[in-house]
């Protein structure tokens, strides 16, 4: 690494001290919540919003806006992580577990990845022990209220123990298939798996 | 085309405070190179850990001052980088910066007019370096700026642009200021609208350059104003800043 | 990156209208990409035809990565990301770009 130019006096934004063992390497706490995005929020109408599993499933289901509320859920508490550096600690949610998600479906033998959707086009993929055992969740609630649509209202994934790019926004649905796709960000230099604990931030070349 | 952009570290040589919330700073620039009017630097800020923050800043001078620039910095809240700019940074301060950066929201002399000047806040800075231009290379070209503040007192440089406008027939300044005006305010008191566009192209006459910059909201609005009012799209040129309305 | 985009991380504005920039503000970056300036020169978005400058897309920079969109058809022109020792480029949605060479 070259010598960098430090500036004098600068620390930069927000970064709190302390909580150290719950932040990953390279990361630092805030306790607001940025808006990232690649493109406008979308607006989906709630009469036309559905949430599908399809692909290498033996029959594809969806729900309805009205239909996936009325879905068992519960209140979760995690930490997330984003490749840009943040961690906000014991975030708010409260949503649908994908593993009830996938109770309604039986995976084709052959399915060994999964690539989340939404709306605008955004797409990441997930290896599916990374997807199942209690590890992600749909939310439609932040902090106790209905998810805005800047933080991927009226729905989106979040898989808490991966960075934040793989919690796609605005989900739409989840597809099963084969052959591993490298999503909107994995397929630009960003790391397939996306561990913060082992720092997997980029592509490994 | 001009040599690579690359990194240098600049001297700030003096500090203004232009209004409450914003200053100018002039910085001695080691690998200076004339800049056009509209063009800005990239600023990067380091913190020992090798956090950086990262932003541009319109260059508020005009191209010929040699070895150096001015850059006008509205102190915003909770932003990291203005913040450092007007609590921390003093006379002496080393910078890294890099530029003059853009080539599409520019304006020299030599393109004519007439001009039409549409800022919103901060988004005077570019504007006022075209200004600068002008008044420094004597072109009498039909010109007019209007400029959306909250308030008076939050009008950045108003006192220049009075000068300029009274040294210089062909130059019109229509100021508007939307939360709040002065008793005996003889200017607009209103956000930016249709019969103000009608106004201000009446007093340059011919079909004008335009160049609008400031909050998005406020360029996307003039814009389409200017739009609708038959100025052609091709010959407007805008600058985002993203949100805060003014 | 102009730093009201910053700022306003509240959550409680909308990412597109207000806090849309343009290529303007990411000049710095192509500029190191390609060479030159770009925001001047015209390219033509992929998906629907239009033929407008650099500098007038709409650039997208909260984000991992910085994405510009076609401002008539909103879809994706140039998307990149910087690692720490690599720059990323996706030009698919720009079906071609104009790169000015120095004349003699």
């Amino acid at each position: 690494m070259t010598d960098r130019f430090v500036t004098r006096g600068f620390e930069g934004r927000g970064r709190v001290p302390g909580s150290a063992n719950r932040i990953p390497p390279g990361q630092h706490e805030i306790k607001d919540f940025p808006v990232l995005s690649a493109g406008p929020t979308p607006h989906t109408p709630l009469e036309s919003w559905t949430f599908a599993i399809e692909g290498l499933v033996d029959q594809p289901v969806s729900w309805t806006w009205p239909e996936f509320l009325a879905l068992p859920a519960q209140e979760y508490v995690v930490d997330i992580s984003c490749v840009t550096k943040w961690t906000h600690l014991d975030m708010r949610w409260y949503g649908v577990s994908v593993d009830l998600l996938l109770e309604h479906v039986r995976l084709d033998p052959k399915a060994a990845f999964a690539i989340a959707f939404g709306d605008g086009g955004y797409t990441t993929n997930l290896p599916i022990p990374d997807l199942v055992n209690g590890q992600a969740f749909v939310a439609y609630q932040y902090d106790g209220q209905p998810l805005s649509p800047p933080h991927g209202g009226p729905a989106r994934m979040v898989v808490p123990h991966l960075y934040f790019w793989k919690s796609a926004k605005w989900v739409r649905g989840i597809r099963f298939v084969e052959l591993d796709k490298p999503g909107f960000w994995e397929s630009l230099g960003y790391n397939n798996h996306g561990d913060p604990w082992k720092e997997e931030r980029y592509s490994e070349e | 085309m001009r040599a690579p952009l690359a990194w240098q570290i600049a001297t700030v040589t003096s500090i203004r405070q232009e209004t409450a919330t914003v200053r100018s700073f002039t910085f001695a620039v080691p690998d200076w190179q004339p800049h056009l009017a509209g063009q800005h630097y990239d600023i990067r800020l380091t913190a020992a850990d090798g956090y950086q923050a990262q932003r541009s800043y319109s260059i508020a001078s005009e191209p010929m001052r040699i070895g150096e620039i001015a850059l006008t910095v509205e102190r915003i809240e909770g932003g990291e980088v203005s913040t450092y700019f007007h609590d921390v940074a003093t006379v002496g301060e080393r910078i890294e910066i890099r530029g003059p950066i853009g080539g599409y929201f520019v304006w020299e002399a030599a393109m004519g007019g007439p001009l039409l000047l549409i800022a919103g806040g901060s988004g005077v800075v570019p504007l006022m370096s075209m200004l600068r231009h002008r008044a420094g290379a004597g072109a009498k070209i039909p010109t007019a700026l209007l400029f959306s503040s909250r308030r008076r007192d939050d009008v950045i440089y108003f006192d220049e642009l009075e000068s300029l406008r009274a040294a210089d027939p062909t130059l019109h300044v229509f100021h508007t200021l939307t939360r709040e005006q002065p008793p005996g305010w003889s200017g607009y008191g209103r956000r930016i609208d249709r019969s103000m566009l009608v106004d201000v192209l009446a007093a340059i006459g011919g079909p004008p350059r335009v160049f609008v910059c400031g909050p998005t909201l406020l360029v996307e609005a003039a814009t389409e104003g200017l739009v609708g009012l038959a100025v052609d799209p091709s010959q407007i040129r805008t600058e985002r800043f993203g949100p805060t309305g003014v | 990156m102009n730093e009201r985009s910053d700022s306003a991380s509240d959550g409680s504005i909308e990412v597109d209208g207000a806090m849309t920039l343009d290529g303007n503000a990411v000049a710095g970056l192509l500029e190191e990409i390609f060479a030159t300036d770009l925001t001047a020169q015209p390219c033509i978005c992929a998906t629907c035809g239009d033929r407008a400058e650099a500098g007038s897309l709409r650039a997208f920079t909260q984000a991992p990565g910085v994405i510009l969109r076609c401002s008539v058809c909103g879809e994706v022109m140039i998307r990149i990301v910087q690692t720490p020792d690599a720059t990323f480029l996706d030009l698919r949605g720009t079906a071609s770009l104009r790169l000015p060479r120095p004349t003699a």
